[in-house]
C-alpha cells in the first residue's frame, strides 16, 4: 500500500505537522519504502491470533479513591512559555 | 586521582569504605576526566559540576558522622537526557524541549539518589530515543571513544560513550528497540534492558509505552547488577510496573554457568552475518560450554517479521505520545502564532527533527481510520507470534545467546540518509522489546579494526538473575576488560 502526496498532506494535518513541497516528496518516498517493507507481515495468517496489547502482567491497576497531594499550580506553570492568572496563555482558539 | 575514573563501582566502593579516597575526590576525578575528553566524545549534554560536588560532600559528611550509607554512596553516574531530573534541564535530544526543566525526578533517578549515587550529568541521545547512532540528536553527535569517526550507537549513545570513556562509573539508558544493548555492544561496555515492568517508567519521557524500559550501563556485569538492584521494583506511580519481588542481583552473580541450557537461535546467525561477529560469538559459546553450560540449537521462526512489527507498533505509540508537544505547557513555543492551531503546527514543525517527524507520520498513518486493522492490529497479532516463539523456546532452554548487532560500530554519516538501513541495525534486539523479556549485552571480542563486538543474552520474563550469572561467568572467562587496547580518545 503506497501513499500519495495528498494522503501525506492529510496525515500531516492529523499529526499537526507541516512540510514544504520538497519535504512532502521526500517523506512520501521514504514512508512508502518503509510501508513496502512492512507489507511482508501480510504473508502471515493471523486470523486466529489474539493481539498483544500489553506485555506486562497487570490488567486494571486501581487505587483507593482518596485525595492525595498533586503538583502545586505554581510548579505546574514553571515551564509555561506564557502564563496569566494561574493559567497557560495561548493564542485564540477559534478562528 | 587520575586513575580513579578507570575503576569499577566495586573497586571504588572499597576505596571509599577504607577511607583511601573520598566521594569528593572521586567526583572531582570524574569531572576532570569529563572536561578532558568530552570535547572529543560529546557524551554529555549537561555536566553538573557544582551540584555533583555538593552531593559528594554530603556523602562524605554522612560517612564521617557514621550515618547510614546507601549501596551506591559516592558513585558518580550519568543519566540519559530522556529521564526527568528535578531542577536540571532535560532535552530528550530535541529542540522542542530546549529550556525545559522538570520539577520532579524520575523514580529511577530518585532511587539512585536515595542510594547515595552522584548525578554527574545528563547524556546525549537520539531525539526522543528514536535512532541507532545518536546522530539524530538535535544538538551534537556523540562519538565512539574507540574510534572518533564512528558512531557510539543509539539512542543511548551518550550514556554508553560516557561509561566507555570512563567519564562516569555507570549510567542509565533506555531501551525501546535496542537502545541500551546496541550502544553497549558498539562501545564495548555492559548494557542491560530489564524485563518490561521491572523498572518504573515514571519520569521517563515516553517514546513507545509498551516497549520502553530504563536500564543500566556499566564497565562490568557486577556494576550493572549493582545499579539494577537499586532501580528495580514496583512503583505505584507507574501502573505498568511489576509487583515481582527484587532478588539480590549481585549475590546471584557467583552461581556460574554450570548446568545452564543455552539456546542458539539459527535465525540470529543468518548466512551473510559479519564473519568477525559470528566468530566472536561462537567462540564465547564454546567458552560457555567449557564452563559447564550446554548448547541447544533452537528456532525462533517469526524473527524476520520483528522489524516491520516494531516499526508499526513503536511509531504508532510514538505518534500518540509525542502529541503532547504542542508549545502550550512547556518547551519550545513558536512565536507570533495568531491561532492555537498555527501554534501547534509551527512549534512542532520547528521543534522536531526529520526522523521524529518521519516516525510520527508513519505512526499516524498506521493508526488512522481505514488502516488500523491492516497495520497496527496486524502488528499486535504478529507480536503475539513473536512472544510465543520465545515462550516455546524457554520451555527447553534457560537463556538465549545471540550477537547483539549485525556489525561493529559503523562510520558517522554512513546510514543517515537511509532510514531503513539504520532500522536494520536493531535486527537482533527489537524482538526482545516486543516480547518484554530481559536482555544484556556484554563485550565478547574485537574486530580486526579493534572495534568491540557485543554478545546478547536473553532471559525469561524476570529471569534477570539467570542472564546476569551467565554474563558474569562469560565475562570472567573472556577477560575483555583486561585486554582492552588504548581507546582512540586516549591516544
Amino acid at each position: 500500500m503506497a501513499i500519495s502526496k495528498d494522503e501525506a498532506r492529510h496525515i500531516a494535518r492529523l499529526a499537526n505537522l507541516e512540510f514544504s513541497e520538497a519535504e512532502y516528496d521526500r517523506f512520501t518516498q521514504q514512508i512508502n519504502a518503509i510501508l513496502d517493507y512492512v507489507a511482508q507481515l501480510n504473508r502471515l495468517d493471523t486470523s486466529a491470533i489474539e493481539a498483544t496489547a500489553h506485555v506486562g502482567a497487570a490488567s486494571q491497576v486501581l487505587r483507593d479513591d482518596a485525595v492525595r497531594g498533586s503538583i502545586p499550580q505554581d510548579e505546574a506553570l514553571e515551564n509555561a512559555p506564557e502564563r496569566d492568572a494561574g493559567l497557560f496563555k495561548v493564542p485564540r482558539v477559534i478562528g | 586521582m587520575s586513575d580513579l575514573p578507570r575503576l569499577t563501582i566495586g573497586e571504588t566502593l572499597t576505596l571509599l569504605a577504607s577511607g583511601e579516597t573520598s566521594a569528593v575526590e572521586v567526583c572531582r576525578a570524574h569531572l576532570e576526566r569529563a572536561r578532558s575528553v568530552d570535547p572529543k566524545v560529546l557524551a554529555y549534554r549537561t555536566l553538573l559540576a557544582e551540584r555533583a560536588l555538593l552531593e559528594a560532600e554530603r556523602v562524605d559528611g554522612d560517612r564521617r558522622a557514621r550515618r547510614p550509607l546507601g549501596p551506591l554512596a559516592g558513585v558518580p553516574l550519568a543519566i540519559k537526557d530522556v529521564l526527568c531530573t528535578r531542577g536540571v534541564p532535560t532535552t530528550c535530544g530535541s529542540r522542542i524541549l530546549e529550556g525545559f526543566v522538570p520539577t520532579y525526578d524520575a523514580t529511577c533517578v530518585a532511587l539512585l539518589r536515595r542510594a547515595g549515587a552522584i548525578v554527574l550529568g545528563k547524556t546525549n541521545m537520539d531525539e526522543f530515543a528514536m535512532g541507532s547512532s545518536t546522530e539524530n540528536s538535535a544538538y551534537e553527535a556523540t562519538r565512539n571513544p574507540w574510534d572518533l569517526d564512528r558512531v557510539p550507537g543509539g539512542s543511548s549513545g551518550g550514556s554508553a560513550a560516557a561509561v566507555a570513556a570512563d567519564e562516569a562509573l555507570a549510567a542509565l539508558g533506555t531501551d525501546t528497540g535496542g537502545s541500551i544493548r546496541q550502544p553497549a555492544a558498539l562501545c564495548g561496555v555492559v548494557g542491560m534492558k530489564p524485563t518490561y515492568g521491572r523498572v518504573s517508567r515514571y519520569g521517563l519521557v515516553a517514546f513507545a509505552s509498551s516497549l520502553d524500559q530504563v536500564g543500566p550501563f556499566g564497565k562490568t556485569v557486577e556494576d550493572v547488577a549493582r545499579v539494577l538492584a537499586v532501580i528495580s521494583g514496583h512503583d505505584p506511580l507507574d501502573s505498568t510496573s511489576a509487583r515481582e519481588p527484587v532478588p539480590d542481583y549481585v549475590m546471584g552473580l557467583r552461581r556460574g554457568a554450570a548446568g545452564l541450557r543455552i539456546g542458539v537461535p539459527k535465525e540470529y546467525f543468518p548466512a551473510g552475518l559479519d564473519a568477525e561477529v559470528e566468530q566472536a560469538v561462537r567462540a564465547a559459546l564454546r567458552a560457555a560450554e567449557g564452563l559447564g553450560a550446554s548448547l541447544h540449537e533452537i528456532s525462533l521462526p517469526h524473527t524476520e517479521y520483528a522489524i516491520p512489527t516494531y516499526y508499526i507498533i513503536a511509531t504508532a505509540e510514538a505518534s500518540s505520545n509525542l502529541a503532547r508537544y504542542d508549545g502550550v505547557r512547556y518547551g519550545l513555543r513558536a512565536p507570533h502564532s495568531d491561532t492555537l492551531n498555527t501554534l501547534y503546527v509551527r512549534t512542532r514543525g520547528s521543534g522536531f527533527g526529520p526522523e521524529v517527524k518521519r516516525r510520527i507520520m508513519l505512526g499516524t498513518y498506521v493508526l488512522s481510520a481505514g488502516y488500523y486493522d491492516a497495520y497496527y492490529l496486524k502488528g499486535q497479532k504478529v507480536r503475539t507470534l513473536l512472544r510465543d516463539d520465545f515462550d516455546k523456546a524457554f520451555e527447553k532452554v534457560d537463556a538465549i545467546v545471540t550477537p547483539t548487532t549485525p556489525t561493529a560500530a559503523f562510520r558517522r554519516g554512513e546510514k543517515v540518509d537511509d532510514p531503513l538501513s539504520m532500522y536494520l541495525s536493531d535486527i537482533f534486539t527489537v524482538t526482545i522489546n516486543l516480547a518484554g523479556l530481559p536482555g544484556i549485552s556484554i563485550p565478547c571480542g574485537l574486530t580486526r579494526k579493534r572495534l568491540p563486538i557485543g554478545l546478547q543474552i536473553v532471559g525469561r520474563r524476570f529471569g534477570e538473575e539467570t542472564i546476569l550469572r551467565l554474563a558474569a561467568a562469560l565475562e570472567a572467562q573472556l577477560k575483555f576488560r583486561e585486554h582492552r587496547p588504548l581507546l582512540a580518545v586516549d591516544r
